[in-house]
């Protein structure tokens, strides 16, 4: 194998490794480094099941190659809680039921964890179209919508009174 | 066999409550391991290598190149799968669909399959493999299939079901016919008659999670199987008669699923990854591709149906008739018969007939698809049912409950029914809400109602008590969305204890006796049932204990609200015995306290939905918006309301994409020309608005609390509500699915002309 080495941060702890170089990072995050929450439905970018961040931003990690990663910063969904403490969108999903099956949830998680990063007070239209690259098959999205208005109205109550 | 049953009145403390589910922290976390989570050491990348054509003898398979690329472990053709069938032909079916032998029958047929060390080398493999085909022509459409000039895809096959048995070859594999009374004379009565065919397109269940498995098969014929299913147990059954092994020596577990919808029922390349593994003597994992999921998995059938309605003046039918047509892929399935089963399911009628055909293509072979075949029948029907009203100008919703099915009414396909929904579904959409709405510019509503059977079927259930008096449940059906919090809040009830004291967990194949697959809506029935029953044998048990520790005889011990009760005045001075407080006894009074249920579980009954649906439609570019929708259905009782609803709400979005969106498109090569999810798009979260839920209970009578099935009917009336919507839209009857902007335009420019 002609390899890559590869030194990134995921979800805040340093990582190397070494892939071949046409290797995708959803590969990288699944298979080498054993982070199976990352899930792939499609690996073409049509799913949204394999959404990570990278330096912050949201991407698909199939559409990304894991030598790219060089010197970023990846967040996953196995990064979403800290210590015992569930994200208050992880509660909400659970709380309003909006996974059935749940191979999307990882997916849908970290992009409406990026959203609200954007937009602590989204629209459901806003919702909707921020989430439009998420694909779920079960749920009809309605409870997933309801879960990401419930976090958000959470979370902007959290930073009030932590205020 | 009809349970004893009191389910009037009943009173339920846990049952019907919006409890956590229990494998939620697992499944925001990540940490909930699907098909393709699981590894093994040593593990090889098993890889398939599909026909790229609809029709094609195979001349000669040239794998020398393959197997003796550096890493490559095993490759296998159909010659590495003996026929071990011994003459049946169902199962030669599954086997001729794993592996091509001797011709390819559609674009995606597995041909050849190569295990290796990592899936660069397997994907080389694959490309070392040197295929010559011999080119034979092919059919793709239902109805040129059935033509007498259609290329014969099976020349064994004789249509069933008809006399005399024909003796020459056809593509219709079976015609079957359900009805009663005399349609011809029915007719006759009517006043007015409305005659139309209606067309669906291929759909694929759709679910998110690929196909995927790990599979270890030694030389000595033990293996295990680690896979995503609907039914790990039949799943066992099928590849042990494949393979020649024994069913004791398979264990299957049943990972956690992404969807199965009916797609998850049937086995697509397990055997192919056991006897890998048996060749290579190594783990397998075999990961299914998207583009593989859809040329090569589970579609539903596409369809071609007539339908004949009349009815008097009054908003009486007198007579119904259904022709269906739907195809069955490369292999003879019944899904026609489905389909005319369920087409006049709702309506009560004097004189009723339905006929399907069910035909080969050179498509994949057809799975189920949530309330298989149900959702084409009802488009054409209700979409004929609404012409009706609107010709007797009559109210649609009006039309539909002066003929709605009742308790007592003999239905289309047989039975005679119990307590049924479809009456009060329509009643709750007469005075909805929704229905009082005012509609805009450009603007429809329609309404359709839907049928769907139940099954119960062969389920088997543990129910263990700790000495610390948690519970654990462990049941052979598989979560498929939610259930695992369902059945805790029965056993709960049952026990009378809390919902966080029950642990349910999905026990592979070597735990319990057989559990048939998860289809059908069985999930919670069934399960629930057997819950039920292991719960109170185990209550037999705690009863005895406890009158052994009061010296009492049992019958004196009543089981009440988590503990036992002494009852009779020479038992006052004994304090009641909690559930914990006998377990914690348990070691020193008998041992493990358990419950054990095995059942067929008859009686899983009948399922109705009614929906509304308002939409939107773009004259300029025929793109349809789904305004408002409303799903009614009767859920028996709702075990655990929020995953009642969700299967309402993915039923009817999954409708939704049917009807507007989604389908196979063909190319006139026979190639699947949109095998991935750009191009074959299914609804997502900006498509849509909130799906209003209605709930109703109309106990089952068959079921100790009254449970119907719920995962299916949702599916059924979507096609015919959006077809009604938009055909009161644009003013123009639209009757092919999915109605896509470029059809919608098209009907509104004929219907101009
Ligand atoms: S797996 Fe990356 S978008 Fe589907
Ligand atoms: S919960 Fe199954 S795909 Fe979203």
């Amino acid at each position: 194998m002609n390899g890559v080495t590869v030194s990134a941060k995921v979800n805040g702890d340093a990582v190397q490794y070494v892939c071949p170089a046409d290797e995708s990072l959803l590969d990288v995050l699944r298979n080498r480094l054993n982070l199976t929450g990352v899930k792939e439905g499609c690996g073409t970018g049509d799913c949204g099941a394999c959404s990570i961040t990278l330096d912050g931003r949201l991407v698909c990690a199939c559409l990304v190659l894991g030598a790219e990663a060089e010197g970023r910063e990846i967040g996953t969904v196995e990064g979403l809680s800290e210590g015992g403490q569930l994200h208050p969108l992880q509660e909400a999903f659970i709380e309003k039921a909006a996974l059935q099956c749940g191979i999307c949830t990882p997916g849908f998680l970290v992009a409406a964890k990026s959203l609200l990063e954007r937009n602590p007070n989204p629209s459901e239209e806003e919702i909707r179209y921020a989430l439009a690259g998420n694909l779920c098959r079960c749920t009809g999205y309605d409870k997933i919508v309801r879960a990401v208005q419930s976090a958000a109205k959470m979370m902007r109550r959290g930073k009030k009174s932590a205020r | 066999m009809p349970y004893e049953t009191d389910f009037t009145n009943q009173g339920f403390t846990k049952v019907g409550t919006r409890v956590n589910r229990p494998d939620g922290v697992d499944k925001v976390t990540g940490r909930a391991k699907y098909g393709a989570d699981a590894n093994a050491a040593g593990q090889l990348v098993g890889r398939v290598l599909r026909s790229p054509h609809a029709h094609a003898l195979i001349t000669k398979i040239d794998t020398s190149k393959a197997e003796k690329l550096p890493g490559v472990k095993a490759v296998l053709t159909s010659k590495d799968f003996p026929d071990l069938t011994g003459g049946n032909r169902g199962l030669m079916d599954i086997l001729e669909n794993c592996m091509a032998r001797g011709r390819a029958l559609y674009d995606g047929h597995a041909v050849a399959a190569v295990a290796a060390i990592d899936a660069d080398t397997a994907d080389k493999a694959l490309k070392l493999i040197k295929v010559t085909y011999k080119l034979l022509p092919h059919v793709t459409d239902v109805d040129e299939a059935m033509k007498p000039s259609a290329p014969i895809i099976h020349d064994w096959v004789r249509t069933a079901g008809v006399t005399p048995a024909p003796t020459a070859a056809s593509n219709v594999a079976q015609r079957s016919e359900f009805g009663h009374g005399d349609v011809e004379a029915g007719f006759e009565q009517a006043d007015v008659i409305i005659e139309k065919s209606f067309k669906t397109e291929q759909t694929h269940q759709g679910y998110i999670e690929p196909h995927a498995c790990l599979a270890t098969l030694g030389p000595d014929g033990s293996g295990e199987l680690w896979v995503t299913t609907q039914g790990h147990f039949t799943f066992r059954n099928v590849c042990a008669s494949l393979l020649g092994l024994d069913v004791a020596k398979l264990k299957v577990t049943s990972s956690e699923i992404g969807g199965g919808f009916g797609g998850k029922t049937h086995v697509w390349t397990e055997p192919v990854a056991l006897q890998l593994s048996r060749k290579a003597n190594r783990p397998v994992k075999l990961v299914m591709s998207r583009d593989e999921v859809f040329r090569a998995t589970g579609p539903t059938s596409s369809t071609s149906v007539d339908v004949k309605i009349g009815a008097k003046r009054n908003g009486k039918i007198t007579a119904a008739t259904a022709e269906l047509r739907y195809q069955s892929g490369a292999f003879p399935g019944m899904w026609a018969m489905f389909g005319a089963m369920t087409s006049f399911a709702c309506y009560d009628l004097k004189n009723v007939k339905s006929v399907g055909f069910d035909v080969l293509v050179n498509r994949p072979k057809v799975a189920a698809y949530r309330a298989p075949s149900a959702p084409m029948a009802a488009f054409a029907v209700e979409s004929v049912v609404d012409m009706l009203a609107a010709e007797l100008g009559m109210d649609a919703v009006d039309f539909r409950i002066k003929n709605a099915a009742k308790k007592g009414t003999k239905a289309s396909y047989g039975p005679v029914y119990g307590p049924i929904g479809i009456g009060p579904t329509l009643d709750a959409v007469k005075n909805h809400p929704h229905m009082k709405r005012k509609l805009g510019k450009n603007q429809g509503r329609g309404v359709a109602c839907g049928f769907w059977f139940n099954f119960g079927g062969q389920t088997c259930t543990d129910l263990n008590i700790g000495v610390d008096g948690s519970v654990n449940l462990t049941v052979g059906t598989v979560d498929v969305g939610g259930s695992r919090a369902s059945l805790a809040l029965i056993a709960a009830e049952e026990l009378g204890i809390d919902y966080d004291q029950v642990r349910v967990t999905i026990g592979d194949t070597n735990s319990l006796g057989h559990n048939d697959t998860t289809e059908g809506s069985r999930g919670t029935f069934s399960s629930g049932m057997a819950t039920i029953f292991a719960a109170r044998n185990a209550v037999e048990v705690l009863r005895q204990r406890a009158a052994a520790t009061w010296d009492i005889p049992v019958e004196q011990v009543v089981w009440e609200a988590g503990e036992a009760r002494a009852k009779g005045k020479q038992n006052n001075n004994l304090p009641p015995l909690s559930l914990k407080e006998i377990a914690a006894k348990s070691p020193r009074t008998g041992g493990p306290i358990a419950g054990h249920n095995e059942v067929v579980a008859d009686g899983a009954g009948v399922s109705f939905a009614s929906h509304m649906c308002d939409v939107e439609v773009d004259p300029e570019t025929g793109a349809t918006k789904i305004l408002r929708y409303t799903v009614v259905q009767d859920a028996g009782k709702a075990i655990h309301p929020d995953y009642v609803e969700g299967q309402f709400q993915g039923g009817a979005v999954q409708g939704i994409g049917w009807a507007l969106n989604e389908e196979y498109i063909y190319g006139d090569d026979g190639r699947l020309q949109n095998a991935g999810f750009l191009d074959y798009r299914i609804p997502v979260c900006s498509d849509l608005p909130f799906i209003d839920t209605q709930i109703l209970e109309i106990p089952n009578p068959n079921h100790p609390y009254g449970v119907r099935g719920v995962g299916e009917t949702s599916i059924v009336p979507p096609l015919a509500a959006i077809g009604n919507a938009v055909s009161n839209a644009v003013g123009v009857r639209m009757t092919h699915v999915p109605m896509s902007p470029p059809r919608i335009l098209k009907a509104i420019e004929d219907g101009q002309a």
